[in-house]
């Protein structure tokens, strides 16, 4: 086991013991407003140094917004930044892509001119990215920056912050590593839920008739296929191996052929090896019918870990909460890590320092924002203040996220692009050849000498 | 009203006004130049727009793409051939290269191949233009369109669950259990599988340009043959072949190269996993996903040099050609 490096500053706070996101607990149960503070437009037309004003300017204009969501979550979206187009009189021109990393690197290739203002970034590597190529705004003179820090989780804050300067925000976060069932098939476990794996072990072997297989997995996701395996694995190394490994690994202080690492990935193996419909099914179903076979008669598996998001996909969408199907967290591997939680999250930032976008960002990160945009039921909130969750579950998750003994943030998100897509890769390779794994990460490895260096 | 309309109209009036311009200021300029030189100057002056693109639009991109392939991921260090051996030494771009090669020898000699009997075949029959029709179609669907419908074609669910895959429901009708298509990957099957998606959009291109090539055979030709006895296979092998050779060539080469760019199917269809990885997926991959602009520049350059050899025999063939004449 390794111990981490006091160096690493920006590790330490992540994992810090903390309460990540205050959320259900009725501490508050009235989350306090607040008015969108707006930027003092300069001469130029430029906000050279915005003071937060408490009541709302007309400073009218427009905004150039882009991010992933299309459908109902770019309704909800919309819906929430709507209070504030009506005070400030700007108008959004918001733009959904799924191909966001595209958009954005080829704007940014062609000098920064035709970046939107202010857009959703894929994760925290693609951010440091465009940090490090000199495209993203220090959000420090758009925000309220010490009423930001002391309503967002400092790891969160330490996460969107690259070189001391602080450039992308987080709209919303989610729980991942669920483990997800449906409470007709294997009884009510809100109560009985396995604590540890070995628990989990028993009940799945006590359970084993009650459909075809133990698990559900499917990690087709287009061009980004790949990713949902890597939360699985990332569960199984944080669990495991610990916080500190876990972020070592992510660092690139960690080898993949490391023998942690090989133990976690036959774990993985394990799973891959006992899910419905084996490894046709896994590589080409989308990952957002991974669940379906759970609601099937005769159901096609017991249980299935994913984030919390996966509610509002494929068959779950159809089905009720609670009665159709609930989850339980993580069981412990290694006791000392019990309680260990990984979480992701909508990272935004801002390209050009106009008024408006300075103001939107401002508000996005409000109370009132936040509030607005969790009570539709598919989002968590990043900001301390907001509680108002519109159901049990949701509250539950956030319970996950404030009760968490340590808190990570997904690791593939984390590791250079370069990295990531070999990660992604790699994953695909050892379901479709469960024999060729010690060459899939002795081929992680020369990725990872290389990819870490030019970052 | 729409201020894109607007610009719309200024570009369909002003681009040909400017041509036309252009043209009368490059007279004005000629009556300067002594009568007898009028002649060798003229040819460069109506030359130079198209030259300034062919410069500013691919000269310059070529040369500047080569620089980056030998400067690190954000372009702002030399890095020698690193870049280059990573190309040739990376398992994912080594299969890319493989694949490459599988694409370029069957798509060419599929489409070919199979352009040229249906060209021939059809020649033969009264609903000519009806089968032509039907077999052009598919290249004016997008191959984004394409690759879904074949998506569609090759869906896979578990056995024992109903089949929603057209090919597997088909087989499923037989008696027979699914067959994950897309995810085999023995000797190349998935691969091959693109292939022939790519071969169903191009062979209907083949066969309408090597069939125009036909009527072009003077029919008295064949008709020679015909009294002095061939037979048919013999027509076609010592006539109809010898005189589609030029045409088989060109049609050739430019299946080549559309092997060699094969991007769309592959990106859309499994995006380079489970072995299918071509070069130019490889490629985006590095710029767009990674972006790594050194790895993605070698990688274009790569192909760049890979498709030279064919342009370079594609134009002295067309030089033997024009001087025959």
């Amino acid at each position: 086991m390794r111990s981490p490096s006091s160096s690493m500053g920006r590790l330490a706070a992540i994992t810090a013991t903390a309460a990540i996101v205050a959320a259900a607990c009725g501490s508050s149960a009235t989350a306090t407003p607040t008015a969108p503070p707006t930027g003092t437009p300069g001469p130029s037309g430029v906000v050279s140094s915005p003071t937060a004003t408490p009541a709302p300017t007309k400073i009218g204009g427009s905004v150039s917004v882009l991010a992933v969501w299309g459908g109902s979550e770019q309704q909800q979206f919309l819906a929430m930044i709507k209070p504030w187009e009506d005070a400030t009189g700007v108008t959004v021109n918001y733009t959904g892509t799924r191909d966001e990393p595209t958009v954005l690197t080829t704007a940014i290739a062609a000098g920064g001119s035709s970046l939107p203002d202010i857009a959703g970034l894929p994760g925290p590597a693609q951010m440091i990215q465009y940090a490090n190529a000199g495209q993203l705004q220090d959000l420090s003179s758009a925000l309220d920056l010490p009423s930001y820090k002391a309503n967002t989780p400092a790891s969160l804050v330490d996460l969107g912050t690259v070189g001391g300067k602080l450039v992308g925000i987080f709209l919303d976060v989610s729980a991942k590593g669920q483990i997800w069932y449906d409470p007709k098939v294997v009884g009510d476990l809100s109560t009985t839920a396995p604590k540890t794996w070995t628990d989990f072990q028993t009940l799945m072997t006590t359970d084993a008739s009650k459909a075809a297989d133990p698990w559900c997995l499917s990690v087709s996701s287009g061009a980004a296929s790949g990713w949902p395996a890597t939360d699985v694995l990332e569960s199984f190394v944080l669990h495991t191996q610990g916080p500190d490994y876990y972020n070592n690994w992510w660092a690139g202080k960690v080898k993949w052929t490391d023998p942690g690492m090989l133990a976690d990935w036959q774990q993985f193996g394990q799973m891959v090896a006992t899910s419905y419909g084996g490894a046709n099914r896994i590589l080409t179903a989308d990952f957002s019918t991974a669940g379906d076979p759970l609601f099937t008669t005769p159901p096609g598996c017991l249980f299935l870990h994913e984030a919390s998001f996966i509610t509002g996909l494929g068959q779950f969408a159809k089905e009720t909460k609670l009665t159709d199907y609930n989850f339980f967290p993580f069981p412990s591997i290694t006791d000392q890590y019990a309680g260990a939680v990984e979480g992701a999250g909508d990272l935004f930032g801002m390209f050009h320092n106009t008024p408006q976008a300075a103001s939107l960002m401002n508000y996005l990160v409000s109370a009132q924002a936040q509030s607005l945009f969790v009570s539709g039921g598919e989002f968590l909130s990043a900001n301390k203040q907001v509680a108002n969750y519109p159901n049990a579950m949701n509250q539950q998750l956030g319970a996950i996220l404030s009760g968490a003994t340590s808190f990570v943030f997904d690791a593939s998100d984390q590791m250079p692009t370069a990295m990531q897509t070999a990660f992604y890769k790699a994953l695909l390779s050892y379901i479709q050849h469960p024999d060729q794994l010690s060459s899939i990460l002795s081929n992680l490895d020369s990725v990872q000498a290389s990819a870490y260096t030019t970052q | 009203m729409d201020p894109r309309l607007g610009t719309a109209l200024v570009v369909l009036i002003g681009i040909p006004a400017v041509l036309v311009g252009y043209i009368f200021l490059s007279e004005q300029v000629l009556r300067g130049v002594p009568e007898r030189r009028r002649g060798r100057v003229r040819p460069w002056l109506w030359l130079a727009p198209m030259l300034g693109f062919l410069i500013v639009f691919l000269v310059y991109p070529t040369i500047g793409t080569f620089i980056d392939s030998l400067k690190d991921q954000l372009g702002t260090k030399f890095v020698g051939l690193a870049n280059y051996s990573f190309v040739f030494s990376d398992p994912d771009t080594l299969g890319a290269i493989k694949n490459n090669v599988i694409w370029l020898v069957l798509l060419t000699a599929l489409t070919v191949g199979l352009g040229l009997v249906i060209a021939v075949l059809v020649d033969r029959v009264r609903y000519e233009s009806v089968a032509k029709s039907i077999i052009f179609m598919p290249l004016a669907i997008s191959a984004t369109a394409a690759s879904v419908i074949w998506l569609f074609m090759f869906a896979y669910q578990p056995a024992g669950t109903p089949q929603d895959g057209t090919l597997n429901a088909m087989l499923a009708a037989v008696g027979v259990g699914p067959v994950p298509w897309l995810t085999v990957s023995d000797f190349s099957f998935n691969t091959i599988l693109l292939v022939l998606v790519m071969a169903w959009t191009w062979t209907g291109f083949c066969m309408v340009i090597i069939s125009s090539a036909l009527k072009g055979i003077s029919p008295e030709l064949i008709e020679a043959a015909r009294v002095d006895g061939a037979s048919e296979l013999q027509v076609f092998r010592r006539i109809t072949l010898p005189l589609l050779m030029p045409t088989l060539f060109v049609v050739g080469t430019t299946m080549v190269i559309t092997a060699l760019k094969a991007f769309d199917i592959v990106y859309v269809m499994t995006n380079g996993n489970f072995d299918t990885q071509v070069i130019a997926n490889a490629m985006i991959e590095q710029l767009f996903t990674n972006g790594d602009f050194g790895k993605g520049s070698a990688l274009a350059i790569v192909l760049m040099i890979a498709i030279i050899p064919i342009m370079a025999l594609n134009i002295r063939r067309f030089q033997a050609q024009e001087e025959m004449r």
